[in-house]
């Protein structure tokens, strides 16, 4: 077989297979036990880092 | 040291790039190499200025290159969109291509400055500078180098006047969104590494514990990027002292690496990159945590496992196989869904604060943004599937399509972006007027409503025409005929662009006046952790 028909032949059916699974397991992932305490603070990062930390700061003196 | 050696770099550039003006067998060459002898002289001099003097300590955050950055945005948008508006009347009258201008200046040149402008110029610098600024506020770490940070930011900027310039002295590769000939396509990928090490490396100083959903999106707008720039622009060029370059690949396989790359850089560039500033700015100009995270992630991956495989949809009833275009129209209808899921999770932030809408025109502008965003991904699906593509193909529907995602979602979100940094990053108690901000966004999104509404007018009334026999089987409608009868929808088109345009001078108007007049804010209180 030439070299397209092989790839070909791969991409659409054990690579395929692959992300699709890939793609499930990130979704089961998500909602795994205890996650949404994690991302309930996740969530909150932009609100707690406008200002630089106290040891960026300390930097300057 | 390495002052010493940037010296050395900067001035082997200028002698390199001034022997090859006297070699030039170009225009657009030459002009690009005496750009670039200027370019790296005023380097040289700037080091040579600097050097001796004490380095600035580096504390906080580095906002610098951000506070220039937002102006440039502001500017390139203000450019992006006169070019638009100028060759929009162009289209209804043809007379504004004047002889005098032949080869410099005519629709076929000003083209791709307009489209270059407001994706690469517009919404590359806005790109850039938020995600300099996000991956800063949500990770709490400064800029991972701040000599790279420059690097980038000033390397992004002469990949613009490098392709601005050579659209119109006419160094193209005629590859849509992909012009720029093989130098300015190496530069950036030179600047393309730098920035992909730069945001890698902040991430990996960060003091979060968690990689913030907007980081991820802007995460992989550069990886994606990277790779569909390389893949396309991988030419060969007749002569290194010329601007012309040979691509390696050809006939359709051309067609479908250009259109891969072309619907991914509607996908990455204009979509995941943007989502990266919905997913900060939203939140933070409500002053609420994303609806829900969970739904974020989800939103992310699924995005990123289906645009790439949509781009075929740009090439139904061409050479392109038939299962390659069906893959293409599958895979752009399930997108549907994940892009809605995303316009739901950005909607529904507000939930709770649903007066502010009423009461803070710059969500409004936000708010709008993410409903054009909804709007466009429904739009584009249905516009993938191949019936309804062999009436919109080749007609100004898709002109429209594209104009309501690039004016309503990614314009609107980042003059939303622009609204809430200027103030932040001159340290000012708010903008200098918000009624200037409302007048913005109603000159925007009527000029938005006449574009869209006219282009789906003239867009179908051309399919129509075009697909039009009479009962012997032959064409009724000459090309000519449809172009007659476009006319009046050119005129509305053309009238929404001043709209349009006149809104984003206001704005100007207003951030330059925020920067000037506006009064500052009260002292911060040192890190305060904000209410839950």
């Amino acid at each position: 077989m030439d070299t397209y028909s092989i790839f070909r032949e791969i991409a659409d059916s054990w690579v395929l297979l692959a992300m699709f699974l890939f793609f499930i397991a990130t979704v089961l992932w998500v909602f795994r036990p205890g996650s949404r305490d994690l991302h309930r603070d996740a969530a909150q990062a932009p609100f707690r880092n406008d200002e630089p930390g106290a040891d960026m700061k300390e930097a300057r003196q | 040291m390495w002052d010493y050696l940037k010296l050395v770099i900067f001035g082997l550039i200028a002698i390199l790039a001034a022997i090859a003006t006297t070699y030039a067998r170009d225009l657009a060459y030459l002009v690009h190499a005496i750009l670039v002898v200027a370019i790296a002289a005023a380097g040289f001099i700037i080091t040579l200025r600097k050097m001796g003097h004490e380095k600035a300590p580096k504390s906080g955050y580095l906002d610098a290159p951000i506070r220039i950055g937002v102006a440039l945005t502001a500017f390139w948008g203000v450019v992006g969109f006169l070019v638009g508006t100028y060759i929009a009347f162009m289209l209804a009258f043809p007379q504004l291509n004047f002889a005098w201008a032949e080869g410099i200046l005519n629709f076929g040149r000003l083209r791709p400055l307009h489209t270059s402008a407001v994706i690469f110029a517009f919404g590359g610098t806005a790109l850039i500078t938020s995600s300099f600024y996000v991956v800063q506020r949500t990770t709490g770490a400064r800029l991972w180098s701040d000599g790279l940070a420059w690097f980038v930011f000033w390397g992004y900027q002469i990949v613009i006047l490098l392709a601005a310039t050579g659209y119109i002295l006419g160094s193209t590769q005629g590859k849509e969104y992909a012009e720029p000939e093989w130098y300015t396509d190496l530069w950036l990928t030179i600047v393309w590494v730098g920035y992909l090490l730069l945001f890698m490396g902040t991430l990996m100083k960060r003091k979060e514990p968690h990689i913030y959903v907007a980081n991820w999106f802007y995460l992989s707008f550069i990886i994606t990027i990277a790779m569909l720039h390389v893949v396309n622009n991988l030419s060969i060029p007749v002569s290194i002292f010329g601007s012309k370059s040979v691509q390696v690949f050809a006939g359709v396989q051309d067609a479908m690496t250009q259109w891969w790359y072309g619907h991914n850089a509607v996908g990455f560039f204009l979509t995941a990159g943007f989502l990266g500033m919905m997913y900060y700015f939203i939140p933070k100009q409500a002053e609420r945590p994303v609806f829900s995270y969970k739904l974020s992630i989800i939103h992310f991956w699924a995005l990123i496992f289906l645009y790439i495989w949509a781009g075929p949809h740009h090439l139904h009833y061409t050479a392109l196989p038939d299962w390659a275009s069906t893959l293409g129209m599958v895979f752009s209808v399930v997108l549907w869904m994940p892009s809605w899921g995303g316009m739901i999770n950005g909607l529904m932030t507000l939930s709770g604060a649903w007066d502010k809408l009423r009461t803070d025109p710059i969500i409004r502008m936000m708010v709008i943004s993410v409903g054009f965003y909804g709007m466009s991904t429904f739009e584009g699906p249905m516009m993938s599937i191949k019936a309804v593509n062999s009436l919109s193909h080749y007609t100004d529907w898709t002109i429209g399509h594209v104009h309501s995602g690039a004016l309503g979602w990614n314009g609107m979100i980042t003059f939303g972006m622009l609204y809430f940094l200027f103030p932040k990053l001159w340290n000012k108690a708010g903008l200098y007027s918000l009624k200037l901000v409302s007048w913005h966004f109603w000159l925007a999104t009527i000029g938005i409503v006449l574009y869209a509404a006219s282009m789906w007018v003239t867009g179908i009334m051309e399919g129509l025409m075009w697909r039009e026999v009479d009962a012997q089987g032959f064409l009724v409608n000459s090309f000519a005929d449809t172009v007659a009868a476009k006319f009046p929808m050119y005129l509305v088109r053309g009238f929404g662009g001043i709209l349009y345009l006149s809104g984003a001078l206001i704005m100007a108007y207003n951030l330059w006046m925020t920067v000037r007049k506006a009064p500052l804010a009260e002292a911060t209180t040192p890190a305060a952790a904000p209410a839950e």
